[in-house]
């Protein structure tokens, strides 16, 4: 018996890890959060003082902030809707027999692969342009009007662009959730005389619920986070229109060189990540319990 | 029994599948198709037919030197994945072989770091680089990225690690294996396609990510990411150029991302759904 000796040896075998990440997890979380009780500018690093929770108020009274909110909201809410009911379309589609599903199978998954600079410029300057771009070309084609889609729909262009590159995440993995379920299950229902919708209702969506939680609460951690499409293409406008929380951090503290203002904005996006995040472990280790 | 597929069926499915998946795969096509068109062909409207000119690419190379940031990528994606598998494989099989009572809690805390915000970290990290003259410094971003991805490597070793059947040892053990030879000839065997499929995964995230290495790289450390970001403020006639960019920045990982797909759903719902 060496459980002593092999208890002893696992944690040291662990130790790195742990250690590395318990240290990257507080220190810099710590300074944010230390930041955001301070009047810090970059360019008057020499007068740095205590103003409580002056950083918070200036959060709460500038409209950009409850306009970042509403737009974070908007692109994760818009991009799930369009991925969650895109995907189940497209996975029931994928999951009959066709030929040639090898290569469809690649061809849908490819945008995941796309870094979000490459993706969010191909849609830009590509598709989107209003001189150059595909949809221009249609739309003069059929003797509409150009859309200029980073001018009068900022928002709705970067919920496609990212909706784009989430997409084929959330068809892979219902995907692979459908071609688990039980191929004699739905044969039964069928010879029960059960049609396509109730099929679907009563069979399919039930055992596809936990593949779209995990597909819902993953993405979510990502999409609060998106960055880099903004960047390239409205790089946050017109105005504040398509900034969201995430960007207004970024302009706050290194085009604003305001520290103590970005930390505060820092704390509050912890928060709002922290709700998501109670969401996701709960699915997850529920799973590691099976 | 025999559910037979009427042809009919499976006709429509496919013709439905394929023009699915063309135009969802095509703002990848329209742009490899510009990347060898000349500029005057790029901008003239919708054609899929290119004069099929390589000149673009050379463009791109001359001019922009595009080699630096490629292999700045393949530095940091394969160095930070690396230097993750070295600090996680022991971890990942600790938690596999002796799970205590907190192996769970310890799961699940390591997954909830991978939850905090980018942005919410992203002065004090700016100023600590600064204050260490790690700007733009390979270095730097290499520790940053495989700290970013540690949890996930972790993760994705631990669901292989934990398939592997503890009794094979035992039976090594029985037949006279030495410690070494268990190692040798048993564990690692069994272990190498698990690490192989976390290998690859990380280094298509490390490759992608783009908050950070935008952010604190300029020049000399910068991989595609950042290079890429830099042409969002064209001069002149780009359309051609720009797309020739592109293709050469996503090309080798779409690659590899094909063959990765199972490792895919499994590394990224961390087991949640197989």
């Amino acid at each position: 018996m060496a459980t002593q000796n092999t208890r002893t040896l696992a944690r040291l075998m662990m130790a790195p890890s742990v250690l590395l990440l318990l240290v990257w997890m507080i220190v810099p979380l710590a300074m944010t959060l230390w930041f955001s009780f301070q009047n810090y500018n970059l360019l008057n690093p020499a007068n740095v003082s205590f103003t409580g929770l002056f950083n918070y108020r200036f959060f709460y009274t500038d409209p950009a902030f409850f306009q970042s909110i509403w737009n974070t909201l908007m692109i994760v809410g818009g991009v799930l809707l369009i991925t969650v009911i895109g995907g189940i379309a497209i996975a029931l589609l994928l999951d009959q027999p066709i030929f040639g599903q090898g290569i469809v199978r690649i061809l849908v998954i490819s945008p995941f692969f796309v870094m979000p600079p490459v993706a969010a410029l191909i849609w830009k300057n590509m598709i989107m342009h209003p001189g150059y771009g595909v949809l221009a070309d249609i739309n003069k084609a059929l003797g509409f009007q150009p859309v200029d889609w980073f001018a009068q729909y900022p928002l709705l262009a970067i919920i496609i662009i990212v909706a784009w590159q989430w997409l084929p995440f959330a068809t892979l993995i219902l995907l692979t959730a459908l071609q688990s379920l039980d191929s004699e299950q739905k044969e039964a229902a069928e010879m029960d005389g059960a049609n396509f919708l109730n099929r679907f209702i009563y069979l399919t969506l039930p055992h596809l619920a936990r593949a779209i939680t995990v597909v819902i609460l993953i993405q979510t951690i990502f999409l609060l986070g998106v960055y880099a499409e903004i960047l390239v293409t409205t790089n946050g406008g017109p105005g504040y229109a398509s900034t969201n929380l995430a960007f207004l951090i970024y302009r706050t503290a290194l085009l604003g060189y305001d520290v103590g203002g970005a930390s505060a904005g820092g704390i509050i996006a912890v928060i709002l990540a922290n709700i998501v995040a109670f969401f996701l472990m709960r699915a997850v280790g529920r799973n590691l319990d099976r | 029994m025999a559910r037979s597929v009427t042809t009919r069926h499976k006709v429509t499915a496919t013709i439905a599948a394929w023009i699915v998946a063309l135009v969802i795969f095509f703002p990848i096509l329209y742009t490899l198709i510009t990347s060898i068109k000349t500029e005057p062909e790029a901008i003239a409207g919708f054609s899929l037919i290119p004069s099929g000119t390589f000149e673009n690419y050379v463009t791109v190379q001359t001019q922009r030197d595009y080699l630096k940031p490629f292999m700045n990528s393949v530095v940091l994606s394969v160095g930070s994945t690396i230097l993750a598998l070295i600090i996680a494989i022991p971890a990942a099989w600790a938690m596999a072989f002796s799970p205590t009572k907190r192996t769970k809690d310890i799961l699940m805390w390591m997954l909830s770091t991978k939850m905090m915000p980018a942005v919410a970290v992203l002065v004090p990290i700016y100023l600590m680089f600064r204050d260490f003259g790690l700007l733009d410094s390979r270095i730097g971003l290499t520790v940053m990225l495989t700290l970013i991805n540690l949890p996930i490597v972790v993760w994705m070793l631990y669901t292989y690690f934990r398939e592997i059947p503890g009794e094979i040892l035992e039976a090594a053990r029985m037949d006279g294996a030495g410690l070494w030879q268990e190692i040798v000839y048993v564990l690692t065997p069994m272990a190498v396609p698990g690490i192989a499929s976390t290998l690859l995964l990380n280094v298509i995230l490390a490759w992608n990510e783009s908050f950070w290495t935008i952010r604190l790289t300029t020049t000399n450390a910068a991989p595609l990411t950042a290079f890429i970001a830099s042409f969002s403020s064209p001069q002149g006639l780009f359309w051609a150029k720009l797309s020739a960019a592109s293709t050469m920045a996503i090309a080798p990982i779409l690659i590899l991302g094909w063959f990765s797909q199972k490792q895919l759903v499994r590394g990224l719902t961390f087991g949640a759904v197989k």
